[in-house]
Formats: C-alpha cells, structure tokens, sequence
C-alpha cells in the first residue's frame, strides 16, 4: 500500500475489512472495534505528548446552545455546513398529520419546530461562553473531544458528515496564544511522522460560502490564520488535513467578552485533530490489519 | 466617487470610529472594519458601482482604505 491513492480504493477497503459500517447515507458510518481501538490509541498518544501542559480537561454533549452559535457568526461564512435541530412541538391534530404524512412518504419538514439547539459544528464552540469575563495572567488551556456535523455528503471516506475532534483550545494575550499553535504546529508534525506517516505543514483556509467566502479565504490565508498538517491519504496532489490549526485573532474574545489580565481584549487559537482521518490513514500507509503495522509504529501507540 | 465609497462604509463596514475622520489612506482594518463587515462592504460596492470584483481583486489590500478601493473601482469602470 502507499504508492496508489484512490478514494475509492480506500473506501472498499475500509468496509471490505469490516473497519467501516456504511448504513446508507454518505459521510456516514458505524465503526468496528479495530477501527475504535486504533482510534482510542492515537487520542492516548496524544494525550501522552500533551501531558505536562496543564490543560483542564472539558467534556460537552455534540449539541450547541442556539444563541451562542448564532453569535459565532458561523451562518456568516458555512450556511451550507450547519446542521440545525428540529422538533414536534405540536398537538394531537398535527401529530396525526405528521404521522399520516411520514407513512405515505410525503414532506412533513413543515410539522417540525426549531430548537435551542444547533449540532455542534466544530468541538471547539460550547467552550468558549465559559471564558467569558477576565482569564488568568498566562491564559488558560482547554482540552476537549468532540462529534462534529457538517452538512456535507459524500462518497469520499474522509469526507465525512459527522466525526470526532480531539481539540486543544488556548485563550490569553496574542503573544501567549501565537507561540502556543506555532509549538502544536512543530509538534503536530512530529507527532504524525513519529507514527510513520509522510506529514507536512501547509497554511490553509476553511470552506467559506459564496463569492464573500472567496474574500474571506484569501484574507485567511493572507495573514496566515489557519494551517494544516496534511497526508496524502486519497491523493497525492491534494493531501488530506488530519490536524487544523485557527488563530482567531479576537473574535471569540469580543464575540464573548472575554479579558486579559491587562484588561485587554483575548486572543483565542484552537487545534483539531479529525480523529477518524488519523485512523484512515494510519489504515492507508501500514494496511487494514493493525497487528502487521511496523514496530515503531505500534510501540507508540500500543506502549 | 470617493463620497460614494464613504457612504458605502459608513453604511457596511462598521467602523469604531467615523469615517469621515479618515484620511483617504486610512487603514480601515485598524479602524475596526471585520473581514465579515469587509464583504458586506465589496457586495455594497459591487450593486452600487454595478461593477464585479473579480477573484484577484477578492483579498484584503483592495478593500484596506478608501483610496485602494476607489484605485480598484477605477481599473474595473476604466473602459465605460
């Protein structure tokens, strides 16, 4: 393995092996134990690498406060992305036409009411209502898992509609905050070669929608926002990011009015790791049967 | 063109302070203009100029002041 690069190919090979469970809706999948173990590991090494940081560990449902992502502005760059939770809010006479309607397979998206609640759409997100107010002089360091939803179906393995992010959020001066993904994006690296795989870094911009969206990529990039650690895992040509590194600069600070010691606006900066990108091409470069990976490989994930 | 340029940002690129104390020059970014509210500003100009940006003209520098935009303005409206 490793030569030839095909979505497809990899795809086959990952529900072939019974790593992946299609349950017929693209971007989505069960996973099997070999799949899970693997995952487990690689958040274990992570954690490992991590472990003298200091980070406060965080755990938050894939659910996000409505207000708070409304006040993310996210509907201003990924309208297509976000995933929105419906429900009944009706009585007995609009059930019995939901019902009706669901069992003579017509539209019944009309019956349904918006919630409170969006999907969380990257981990990062119901953390940072909690900063608000002034953080301590060094800023503070948050360490979080999450599932993510993004709107986007597809046939390609890593493209997927809902998946995990092992996600490391720093907020303090931009100094502290700079330095602190410039060392996560050295470390990213390593962290990826260590385990065999072929892995650079690149900077980057996110999915923005529309003509708007091609402004605010090119502005991204431009003042170096977002960066990746990426490997060809489908493609040579367009390696596949498995680790994403944002700087927001103040966003999240004025968004929720959060401090610094010196009373001045914060800085905030996130990194993510996709969780499942890892495995897939953990799976890619070494093969579907982890017991056969190299040794070094497996001294670091299986120590 | 240029009153029009300000109108636009007094309108779109909500600033932290008011346009009119900017010189031509001006760093609109220093000023408080978002990258979001920078968007707004290029679809503002775009319907009142009836002009389209085109994808090399879509970054930060042509929407840094009022004289960069009236330059690009220019360049797009130059064979009227």
């Amino acid at each position: 393995m490793g030569a030839t690069y095909s979505s497809q190919e990899l795809y086959d090979g990952l529900v072939g092996s019974g790593l992946i469970i299609p349950v017929g809706v693209p971007g989505i999948f069960g996973r099997n134990a070999v799949f899970e173990d693997v995952l487990r590991r690689f958040d274990d090494h992570v954690s490992r690498v991590a472990k003298d940081d200091g980070a406060e560990k965080m755990l938050f449902p894939p659910t996000l406060d409505r207000k708070v992502f409304e006040k993310s502005e996210f509907l201003d760059s990924f309208p297509q992305l976000a995933g929105t939770i419906f429900s009944f809010s009706g009585k007995e006479k609009e059930h019995a036409e939901l019902s009706s309607r669901v069992h003579a397979g017509e539209s019944w998206g009309h019956l349904q009411t918006m919630t409170d609640l969006v999907l969380t759409p990257a981990a990062c997100y119901p953390v940072y209502p909690s900063f608000t107010g002034t953080v301590p002089e060094a800023g503070r360091l948050v360490d979080m898992q999450n599932w993510v939803f993004r709107n986007e179906p597809s046939t390609e393995p890593t493209r997927m509609q809902a998946f995990r992010v092992r996600e490391f959020v720093r907020v303090g001066p931009p100094d502290v905050v700079v330095a602190w993904r410039n060392m996560w994006l050295e470390r990213g690296v390593t962290i990826m070669r260590s385990l065999g795989l072929p892995a650079k870094s690149e900077v980057a911009n996110d999915p923005f929608f529309g003509r708007g969206g091609r402004m605010l990529a090119a502005t991204q990039r431009e003042q170096q926002l977002k960066f990746e650690v990426t490997i060809p895992v489908i493609s040579e040509e367009k390696p596949t990011a498995v680790c994403s590194f944002n700087w927001h600069q103040d966003h999240f600070g004025k968004i929720f009015d959060i401090k610094t010691a010196d009373g001045k606006l914060a800085n905030t900066a996130c990194l993510g790791f996709g969780m499942e990108r890892v495995c897939m091409a953990l799976f890619k470069h070494h093969g579907f049967d982890p017991k056969t990976w190299p040794a070094a490989v497996r001294e670091k994930l299986w120590p | 063109m240029k009153d029009q340029i300000r109108a636009i940002l007094k309108e779109h690129a909500r600033l932290a302070v008011d346009v009119d104390a900017l010189a031509d020059d001006g760093d609109l970014y220093q000023a408080g203009m978002t990258s979001h509210a920078s968007v707004n500003v290029m679809l503002a100009l775009e319907g009142a100029f009836d002009v389209e940006f085109p994808d090399r003209m879509l970054r930060r520098g042509v929407f840094e002041s009022v004289a960069a935009i009236r330059d690009a303005l220019t360049e797009l409206t130059k064979d009227r």
